[in-house]
């Protein structure tokens, strides 16, 4: 706490930030793209709620609609939920969490920055040449002969990738080799546990990704015939490529979140965690068991029945190690000293929400359920409370967490904690009810509905106005403290973690002033 | 901490000790190799699953490709390899010529067989054996779909002669390197991960070359 220099005024000017190797500075770059590209992707959400309100024509015809929902979904998986927590909180976590002074390759790390950024305007450039209207899957035959600007959206996701991979890479190296002294593996907070399991998915499941994309773009413009059955193809074939990335996809999303939430709880119940063991396994379990599953997407895609029996068997594997962790973070809370600070508040809201989420994913997992229920608004509710309900709520929670860090400021309680609220209240009255209507058989994606579904579309529309009302008002929150906060404390919330015990207020360029000695587990509170 | 000599070894500064820093690249590149694996191995699926699917049609295509020059860019390919060990070895012996010498040769074993593959790809753009739209031989039992070995054949050739030139290019950059005296007997590890990437290249080869000269 001695010197006032810091890695935010140690240089300046915008080189000073466009070149910039550490893994700090790289961090908030990120946490402002995401949160950018976050913003306009919510916006497509609400034109399309807009559009819901009634069944006719509303504000846009059929064909913008479906534009809509495939920028909105592909923004918010590739460019807001996938690169998410890691490549923002994680970059900006993980090297103080473990005792170093960067990630391992901090050259790459930036790289993967400007990737991201590329694979973001690729993306968006193909609103210009006619906007995508396949949905985020692009399934085959229909996107390989659909017009607009599938092979724009598609490459961008395959730049994407590469980011993702690089940020792995990263991570995977760093957790390795540069641990502080002292810092065995079981000494490390389970946000690492998390990060490096996610990292792992990353690896191993985005160059499926990579390769799947490329066979579709040279479908589309050399007509290889390998997706397309007039040309002699297999559809299915692309859903099976397609799922076997997404399905560890949906763990590269979540496991972030649960890595945030294992903070947050153990640090707002000022308690060591319970089953650290398990919860650090329970991560590595769910992202090997992520990668037999994806079969679970293609129910009545025409796979053998056997087949989908075992699908349906090993899905059912998934919510254990997932059921793991909520007791075990209940187990947490059990008489600990609980403060509801606001980033307690998006983990206990977490907490709701993924249980709701992935209860309702065993259902869609058996077999005989899915048939009914699939393509309908009820797996839309499903996705929604996993992805928002689950890891966007710990992304904000991890945000308001690690503020004072990032930044050295304090932000209003009592706002933090209303958009909280907003957001929780906006969340459920958005979603629940499109359970109700996707139980009912209202298919999802559908610009026009049968009478009956209108009084849930409308409710689902307010609530999805009150829902984005609650995240601007977050972000307001947190931008008015950085003129308006109070100077944070090296350490608000008595957290036991290096990043908070060994560093300044806001951290130094090399982290810390000499190399940390770990000498006991990150949740010794006293 | 510092226990390598700084003159010769090139530390940055966020890693403590030299070992440290070998390990870290060598383990990032190793990762690296798991997801080029994973990236053909999407196509190698592709792969099968069509030759299960047509399995007379891909070994009718299959007369169509060159066994003598597949066969002649295979032992290209492993020559290379056997180089770039030895320019390795060179390195960690200080041996600046030979390593010079041996990249040169593994560039030039990479150089040859891209020549020899754009003489294949030639004679088959002349025969109208081409992916998917634009294939246009008629000598083929099955035209409407036999399209679907030449589009899988130009793929997994492809995408694998891309990586050959981004072989290059690394290759090129360790021999401006080693020219101008960056590497010594205690700093090669460079080197040692381009090497890796090397034979990542060769052994995609050793399974294509089976899979699509030799198919029975
Ligand atoms: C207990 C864990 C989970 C189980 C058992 C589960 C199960 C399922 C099943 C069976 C489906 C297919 C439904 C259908 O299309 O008919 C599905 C869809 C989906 N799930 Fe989950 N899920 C789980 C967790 C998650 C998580 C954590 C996420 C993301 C963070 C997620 C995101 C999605 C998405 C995006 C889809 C829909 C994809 C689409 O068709 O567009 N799921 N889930
Ligand atoms: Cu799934």
């Amino acid at each position: 706490m001695s010197s006032h220099t810091n890695y935010l005024n140690a240089k300046k000017g915008f080189a000073s930030w466009a070149l910039t190797i550490d893994h700090k500075r790289i961090g908030l770059m990120y946490l402002v793209s995401i949160m950018s590209f976050f913003l306009l992707g919510g916006l497509f959400a609400l034109l399309l709620r807009t559009e819901l309100l009634t069944p006719a024509h509303t504000i846009v015809d059929a064909k913008r609609y479906n534009q809509l929902f495939t920028l909105h979904g592909a923004i918010m998986v590739f460019l807001v939920i996938i690169p998410g927590i890691p490549a923002s909180l994680g970059n900006f976590v993980l090297p103080l969490m473990l005792g170093a002074k960067d990630v391992a390759f901090p050259r790459i790390n930036l790289a993967s920055y400007y990737i991201y950024v590329l694979g973001a305007i690729v993306a968006l450039s193909s609103l210009f040449v006619g906007a995508i209207d396949t949905g985020w899957t692009f399934y085959t035959p229909y996107s390989t002969t659909t017009d607009g600007g599938v092979v724009l959206m598609v490459t961008a996701a395959f730049i994407l990738g590469f980011s993702s991979i690089f940020t792995g890479l990263n991570f995977i190296v760093t957790t390795h080799k540069l641990r502080a002294p002292g810092m065995t593996w079981f000494r490390m907070p389970l946000f690492i546990w998390g990060i490096y399991s996610t990292a792992v998915i990353q690896i191993m499941a985005t160059p499926v990704l990579a390769i799947t994309l490329l066979l579709l773009i040279v479908e589309r413009t050399l007509k290889i015939g390998i997706f397309d059955p007039v040309l002699g193809g297999d559809p299915v074939l692309f859903q099976h490529f397609f799922w076997f990335y997404s399905h560890p996809a949906v763990y590269i999303m979540i496991l972030p979140g649960m890595a945030v939430v294992s903070e947050l709880i153990a640090v707002f119940s000022q308690k060591r965690i319970f089953g650290y063991k398990q919860i650090a396994y329970s991560s590595i379990a769910i992202a090997g068991i992520s990668f037999l599953v994806w079969g679970h997407h293609m129910f009545v895609s025409g796979q053998s029945e056997l087949v989908g029996m075992i699908f349906s068997a090993l899905t059912f594997l998934v919510a254990i190690p997932s059921g793991v962790k909520m007791f075990n973070w209940l187990a947490t809370m059990n008489q600990g000293s609980i403060s509801f600070k606001t980033p307690m508040l998006w983990a206990l809201g977490f907490f709701f929400l993924f249980a709701i989420g992935g209860i309702t994913g065993v259902f869609l997992g058996t077999l005989s359920v899915d048939v009914h229920l699939h393509d309908t608004y009820f797996v839309v509710a499903h996705f929604h409370y996993v992805m928002v309900g689950g890891t966007f709520m710990a992304f904000m929670g991890g945000i308001f967490y690690w503020w004072p860090k990032m930044t050295g400021k304090m932000y209003s309680e009592f706002w933090g904690a209303t958009s909280t609220l907003m957001v929780v209240v906006g969340f459920n009255v958005t979603f629940f009810v499109q359970f109700l209507m996707g139980a009912q058989g209202m298919p999802r994606r559908y610009y026009s509905y049968l009478e009956q579904f209108q009084i849930y579309h409308q409710i689902s529309t307010i609530g999805s106005y009150i829902l984005g009302l609650g995240f601007v008002t977050a972000m307001i929150t947190l931008l008015v403290s950085l003129k308006k906060g109070q100077n944070a404390p090296a350490n608000p919330w008595k957290a036991a973690s290096l990043e908070w015990t060994h560093t300044d207020v806001i951290p130094i360029e090399h982290n810390f002033h000499e190399q940390p000695v770990v000498t006991e587990g990150p949740y010794e509170y006293r | 901490m510092n226990t390598g000599n700084d003159q010769l070894f090139p530390l940055h500064s966020h890693f403590e000790r030299p070992a440290q820093q070998i390990d870290a690249a060598k383990l990032g590149m190793w990762l690296f190799l798991a997801t080029e694996v994973l990236l053909f191995g999407g196509l190698f699926v592709a792969y099968a699953v069509y030759h299960y699917l047509h399995p007379d049609l891909f070994k009718a295509a299959h007369h169509f490709l060159d066994v003598r020059l597949g066969g002649f860019n295979t032992v290209v390919l492993l020559f290379s390899s056997l180089t770039v060990v030895l320019a390795i070895h060179g390195a960690q012996q200080g041996k600046k010529q030979m390593v010079l010498w041996n990249l040169f040769l593994t560039l030039l074993c990479a150089s040859t067989f891209l020549v020899v593959k754009y003489f294949e790809y030639k004679h088959k753009f002349h025969m109208g054996l081409l992916p998917g739209y634009y294939f246009t031989n008629a000598m083929l039992p099955n035209p409407d779909q036999a399209h679907i070995f030449f589009g899988i054949y130009f793929l997994m050739t492809g995408l694998h002669g891309v990586h050959v030139v981004i072989g290059m290019i690394v290759l090129g950059w360790l021999f401006y390197r080693t020219w101008n005296n960056e590497f010594n007997p205690q700093y090669y590890s460079p080197l040692e991960i381009g090497g890796l990437y090397w034979h990542l290249v060769d052994v995609i080869w050793i399974f294509l070359f089976p899979l699509l000269y030799l198919i029975r």
